[in-house]
């Protein structure tokens, strides 16, 4: 039984169709990247799968180690082992980092029949997750997000996955706003994470990010569709001929062009 | 008969037969008894009453009892040197309820604190109305704070049953004074609170208040400041409001002087059928050049029911000032709501950390942890936070 398997997937915002027919299946220890131009529809399917209620499912099916997702809250597919790292990380006042991280792992232990962890376990815990992204203490008594640099918030969301251990790490144009330092620091982080029991779904625009984190397959998403799968040679191919090399429109290559 | 003689009548007899004080304060009760008399409560015609009915109040007839302040931290004062500031901060002939409080002074709580003197704890003066059923009481504070000296002071209300409280609370911070103060009503919730609370402060005085308002059926605050040269002063409130709770907080600054500052921060959590007013009114005189001042107002309504009122009133006669204000309802965030449920935290749990986060902005503001922590777990407790 396969990790993930999605199939015939639509989805659409108000009135807008924006996923019209997705299929893909992801397995334990595979790292599965999906690319395509903006507006193709690859946050709503980070966004759908992680349960966001903004995005109405209008057809398809999709299984997570055997459980049928679309039924489940999104509180119950992080206790079932799903994460994803946002593209925008949410700022929350008047949270406290720590807080917030300690409530959430304590909920998903609690909910896999494990024990919570003690505020002398969790701090070890968040210390050793804390060197491995470089981040800096006083951020954990910060409120979440709030007030953190661009990279900071993308970091954050990298720690939170390390602390947490997924099943399935859905990465969210985790890239996005990255130099090149922090963009190695959290491909690092990432890679630290790669295992045979734990699938992730890497959702990217550039190829750039493809170069740290090496994927298993490529899959080109278009106007709500996967338009082409291959392994990871297919990124190299994007990254020299372009999305148009394939055909497909993208509006971020047209700008600046004469 | 009109209304008003109605209710004069029904405090009347309570009036007539209290325990005689000193000749001043016998004055002062007979001036204040008769201007009550003249005014009667006032009604939701009135356009500072126009959302806050007190005719469950003014219906009532209540059987009057002394109010108990204790003073902790330092002893109170001999009132005979109150004799010509008593009274002289708010006035019994603005307002019938500040006009029935001084009609039945008695037990006034009055300190002290000396030019230059530096009070490194906080004092705090607890009215309990205790088993109050039926009753009133009309807690009333002087604290009188000399140039350069520096104090907290912590005003706590609570009670249990159907009582009226009617607080009068004068601050006066001379030039240079350093003052935070802070207020937590904590009432029953079936009991009346209305609570005058006027400060004059002097030239470069640093004022704080916070007003927190958790409990009580029907509440009222009055809130006054008046600035005077280089004046900074910051007016914090928070209210929690649930099931058929009403609350209504008005603010007066006055910038009476120049080169004053004033911030005002009032949020509110409304949840239920419960209904609340603010009122902020920011007057900057003539003279008041370079006033700063910023004033907000934010609320969360949790419930399809819930009803705000809320409204800037902004008197700016100087024209070299910075003013601004800005209101804002809302619910909860729903990325928010996603961001905490996709790391595992439920729906509810996560509804109830928001809540709470919302309202520990001004809780974080306040500077004594013992009462920091006391309203943090008074909160949790409020937003059925679940425990660790």
């Amino acid at each position: 039984m396969a990790l993930l398997e999605i199939k015939g997937l639509h989805a659409k915002v108000g009135e807008r169709e924006i996923l019209k027919g997705i299929d893909l299946t992801v397995d334990r220890g595979e790292v599965h990247a999906i690319m395509g131009p903006n507006g193709s529809g690859k946050s709503t399917l980070a966004q759908v799968l992680a349960g966001r209620e903004l995005y109405q499912v209008t057809g398809g099916r999709v299984t997570y180690d055997g459980k049928e997702l679309l039924e489940m809250a999104p509180e119950e597919r992080a206790q079932a082992g799903i994460f994803l790292a946002f593209q925008y990380p949410v700022e929350i006042p008047g949270v406290s980092n720590m807080y917030f991280l300690k409530a959430a792992l304590n909920t998903i232990r609690k909910s896999q029949g494990l024990e919570e962890l003690d505020a002398m376990d969790f701090l070890n815990l968040i210390r050793e997750k804390m060197t491995l992204m470089k981040m800096d203490q006083t951020l954990l008594n910060r409120p979440v997000n709030t007030g953190f640099s661009g990279g900071e918030k993308k970091r954050n969301e990298i720690f939170q996955m390390a602390v947490l251990e997924p099943r399935l790490a859905i990465l969210d144009e985790t890239d996005s706003g990255l130099d090149i330092d922090a963009l190695k620091l959290v491909a690092h982080g990432v890679n630290s994470m790669r295992s045979n029991d734990r699938g992730m779904v890497v959702v990217t625009h550039y190829q750039r990010l493809l170069n740290e984190i090496v994927p298993d397959y490529v899959h080109v998403l278009a106007e709500g569709k996967i338009v082409k799968s291959g392994g990871k040679e297919l990124a190299l191919e994007l990254e020299a001929g372009g999305y148009a090399a394939l055909g497909i429109y993208d509006e971020a290559e047209t700008v600046g062009k004469p | 008969m009109t209304a008003a003689t109605q209710q004069t009548g029904v405090w009347l007899d309570a009036f007539t037969r209290q325990k005689a004080a000193e000749a001043w304060i016998m004055e002062l009760r007979q001036a204040a008894f008769a201007r009550f008399a003249e005014l009667g409560f006032p009604t939701t015609h009135d356009e500072e009453w126009r959302f806050t009915n007190v005719a469950p109040i003014a219906r009532a007839e209540f059987a009057v009892r002394p109010a108990v302040g204790r003073a902790v931290g330092l002893s109170t004062s001999n009132l005979e040197e109150a004799r010509d500031i008593l009274g002289k901060h708010a006035s019994h002939q603005e307002n019938a309820f500040v006009a029935l409080n001084a009609a039945f002074l008695d037990n006034v709580t009055f300190i002290r604190i000396p030019r230059g003197a530096v009070m490194e704890q906080p004092i705090e003066i607890t009215f309990d109305a205790g088993e109050a059923n039926g009753h009133a009481h009309h807690p009333r504070t002087l604290i009188v704070v000399g140039a350069d000296a520096h104090c907290t002071i912590v005003e706590k209300y609570t009670g249990s049953g159907s009582y009226f409280t009617n607080a009068v609370t004068e601050i006066v911070a001379g030039d240079g004074a350093v003052v935070d103060h802070y207020k937590v009503q904590l009432e029953d919730e079936s009991a009346f609170h209305v609570a005058t609370l006027k400060t004059t402060l002097g030239r470069s005085a640093n004022f704080s208040t916070h007003n927190i308002s958790l409990g009580g059926a029907l509440v009222r605050n009055d809130i006054g400041a008046t600035l005077s040269e280089g004046t900074e002063a910051i007016i914090n409130g928070l209210y929690v409001v649930n099931g058929t709770q009403h609350v209504d907080n008005h603010t007066t600054i006055d910038h009476a002087k120049p080169h004053g500052t004033s911030h005002e921060l009032y949020k509110g959590i409304l949840d239920g059928k419960a209904t609340a007013v603010f009122n902020g009114r920011i007057m900057v005189r003539k003279d008041a050049q370079k006033t700063d001042s910023k004033q907000t107002n934010k609320n969360l309504v949790l419930s399809d029911e819930a009803v705000i009122n809320t409204k800037p009133e902004l008197q700016i006669f100087a024209d070299d000032v910075r003013c601004t204000h800005g209101a804002t309802i809302g619910q909860l965030d729903a990325e928010s709501l996603f961001y905490l449920q996709s790391r595992g935290i439920g729906k509810e749990q996560a509804r109830n950390l928001l809540t709470y986060a919302f309202a520990k902005d001004i809780v974080d503001r306040i500077k004594v942890q013992s009462l920091r922590d006391s309203l943090e777990r008074v909160l949790f407790e409020k937003f059925h936070e679940y425990s660790h």
